[in-house]
């Protein structure tokens, strides 16, 4: 080989070497920009960041040396048969500008040859606009965007929309695209479009989170309204039991309080008989009707606190608590709201009635207790007794001879104070055993009890440190014991 | 004239006992008192009318006034005591119950003494 010859042949290498390095510079460069516009598809978070990729797209093609009077990205709206259009532009001081409108696919032939290529799934369509049909379209598309406007002797316009699947990348140039920037579009719609299906999805869940974050905020809404409605029932639960009260009280009003009238009547006949005796002389009479007198005057005592009790404890039980723990005759808080209760079911309902029995341990004393509050639980303990037992009894087919008993039995040992309140009902299952302390459980029919009863009772027992605890068997009877823990072990 | 008188209330011993107390000095009226309407039962079963009249309170823990009138004016035929019933709810469920089971007569309480008396005496 000549010198020349190897001069040649090394000419021809570099030359070779250089188109192959430009080649691989160039597909570096495309690389650079479909990577570029892929994180930015990659980072869109809502549509309005398709105008940022279309300008994106616009500058990187001319980065590319593609050089486009307009790119943009359409969004095929099948459902309405319209493309929604996000177009980069370059005005004639050479100022980048962006429009973006919804376009139906009706308006020019354009579009339609964008929809009719899509069907045949070409890569892409071109569509030159040339003469009167450029002219149509700049007429047409003004009336829609601000584009820019049509000028006399306007060179022809390439039209090429690369397709993905949503929708199409659009590139209008002056001149034909060669194949190799073809080639470089339809990989770019191609990575386009993989992230605009991802961005799709994305949407879907952002929308969903939303939506979830929507009946999120009805379900706190719902939780605070339930909240207030609990309090509400927790209060009307008070006044409810207070109304269960009231008619029990009434009769335990008025019971003394005939005493004290007819007793200080008696008073006074005897009083008068007195006058008589003295002025006859009969003192051993006088004594014998003044000792009447006395007895008769701590009768009328008796009865006075009895009522002044009754109105105290109403009083009580009405007020707000107070949380305060006061020392407490636990014995006679229990007969108290043993009477009331019942007097208040006979009240209200004539057929009712049902033995009472007491066994109260005489040496547990006051017991340190919020009395408004236990008083509560031994009310609605009482309550719920006599409304089993009396249900039972109404039933036909409870047992021969059967008498509705209610018992309240109290003691006193080293470690405890307890409380229990007895029933002969029909008792009831494991099932509803471990129910009963739930708010809201009830077995009494709708608007008959609140559901509420035993769960309250269930905490104010708790406050005190102590146990609510129930022991049933059916048919036989339920038992419910509070054990308050004896302050002096 | 033996008097039954039927009270869940132990203090109405005392104060019809006070209340007649001349008539019972008198001699003109027996009482004998039952605190509930088993026990009024248990004195009528032992003691054969002996009872002209019982005064009943109808609502008393355990058997009723009411159940008491029912038993005593279906056993007692042959002449079943006078039954008055006496109760703090004076109102026509009760009124009207108590008269279809046959009661003489219905007062409401707070008991008038000078109309009982005054019903007693002509009973008498």
């Amino acid at each position: 080989m000549s010198t020349n010859e190897r001069t040649s042949f090394l000419e021809m290498e570099v030359d070779r070497l250089t188109k192959e390095l430009s080649l691989k510079n160039r597909e570096i460069d495309v690389e650079i920009t479909l990577e570029k516009i892929r994180v930015k598809a990659l980072d869109m978070r809502s549509s309005s960041e398709l105008k940022e990729t279309s300008t994106i797209l616009f500058q990187q093609l001319k980065e590319l040396k593609i050089n486009a009077i307009r790119t943009g990205i359409g969004i095929f709206d099948d459902e309405n048969n319209a493309i929604e259009l996000w177009i980069t532009s370059v005005s004639d001081d050479g100022r980048l500008f962006f429009i973006l409108d919804y376009i139906n696919v009706q308006v020019h032939p354009v579009f339609e040859n964008i929809v009719e290529a899509r069907e045949s799934l070409q890569p892409f369509v071109l569509t030159i606009l040339e003469g009167a049909n450029q002219f149509q379209y700049y007429k047409t598309m003004s009336t829609f965007i601000d584009i820019l406007s049509w000028k006399e002797n306007m060179a022809s316009e390439f039209f090429y929309s690369f397709f993905f699947s949503a929708g199409t990348i659009n590139v209008v140039a002056n001149k034909e695209l060669t194949s190799e920037e073809t080639d470089i579009m339809i990989r770019l719609a191609s990575v386009f479009g993989l992230m605009y299906t991802r961005f799709l999805d994305l949407k879907k869940s952002e929308e969903q989170a939303v939506l979830i974050n929507e009946e999120k905020k009805i379900l706190e809404l719902t939780l605070e309204n339930l909240k207030v409605t609990q309090k509400q029932l927790i209060q009307s639960e008070k006044m409810a039991s207070l109304g269960e009260l009231t008619a029990g009280i009434a009769h335990e009003i008025q019971n003394p309080l005939n005493f004290v009238n007819n007793f200080s009547e008696v008073n006074k006949e005897l009083l008068t008989e007195m006058n008589e005796e003295l002025d006859k002389g009969n003192y051993a009479d006088v004594k014998a009707i003044a000792k009447d007198v006395i007895e008769n005057e701590e009768k009328i005592n008796h009865h006075g606190k009895r009522a002044d009790a009754i109105v105290k404890g109403m009083l009580l039980h009405s007020r707000r608590s107070t949380g305060v723990k006061e020392a407490t005759d636990i014995n006679a808080l229990c007969d108290e709201y043993l009477r009331l209760s019942y007097h208040g079911l006979r009240a209200k309902d004539k057929s009712f009635n049902a033995n009472f029995e007491t066994n109260f341990d005489s040496n547990i004393g006051k017991v340190n207790v919020v009395a408004q509050d236990i008083g509560r639980v031994i009310l609605n303990l009482f309550t719920n007794a006599f409304y089993v037992v009396d249900e039972k009894k109404k039933k036909k087919s409870h047992p021969a001879g059967y008498e509705p008993t209610v018992s309240i039995h109290t003691q006193k040992n080293a470690e405890n104070i307890t409380i229990s309140i007895s029933d002969n009902g029909n008792g009831m299952p494991e099932e509803i055993k471990d129910k009963i302390f739930q708010p809201f459980f009830t077995t009494k029919p709708t608007g008959k009890g609140t559901g509420l009863g035993l769960s309250l009772s269930f905490d104010i027992v708790k406050a005190h440190n102590g146990t609510l605890t129930v022991s049933s068997s059916e048919g036989i009877g339920t038992t419910f014991t509070i054990k308050l823990p004896n302050p002096k072990s | 004239m033996k008097i039954l008188v039927v009270d869940d209330e132990q203090d109405v011993k005392i104060l019809f006992e006070q209340r007649f107390r001349k008539e019972i000095k008198n001699k003109e009226i027996e009482f004998v008192f039952a605190f509930s309407g088993e026990e009024a039962l248990i004195y009528l079963n032992q003691n054969n009318h002996e009872a002209v009249l019982i005064l009943s309170d109808i609502n008393m823990p355990g058997m009723s006034g009411l159940d008491l009138l029912g038993k005593i004016k279906e056993k007692y035929h042959a002449p079943p005591p006078l039954v008055m019933m006496i109760t703090a709810y004076g109102d026509k469920e009760n009124y009207d119950t108590a008269m279809q089971l046959g009661a003489d007569d219905f007062l409401t309480k707070p008991v008038e003494f000078s109309l009982l008396k005054e019903k007693l005496k002509a009973i008498q």
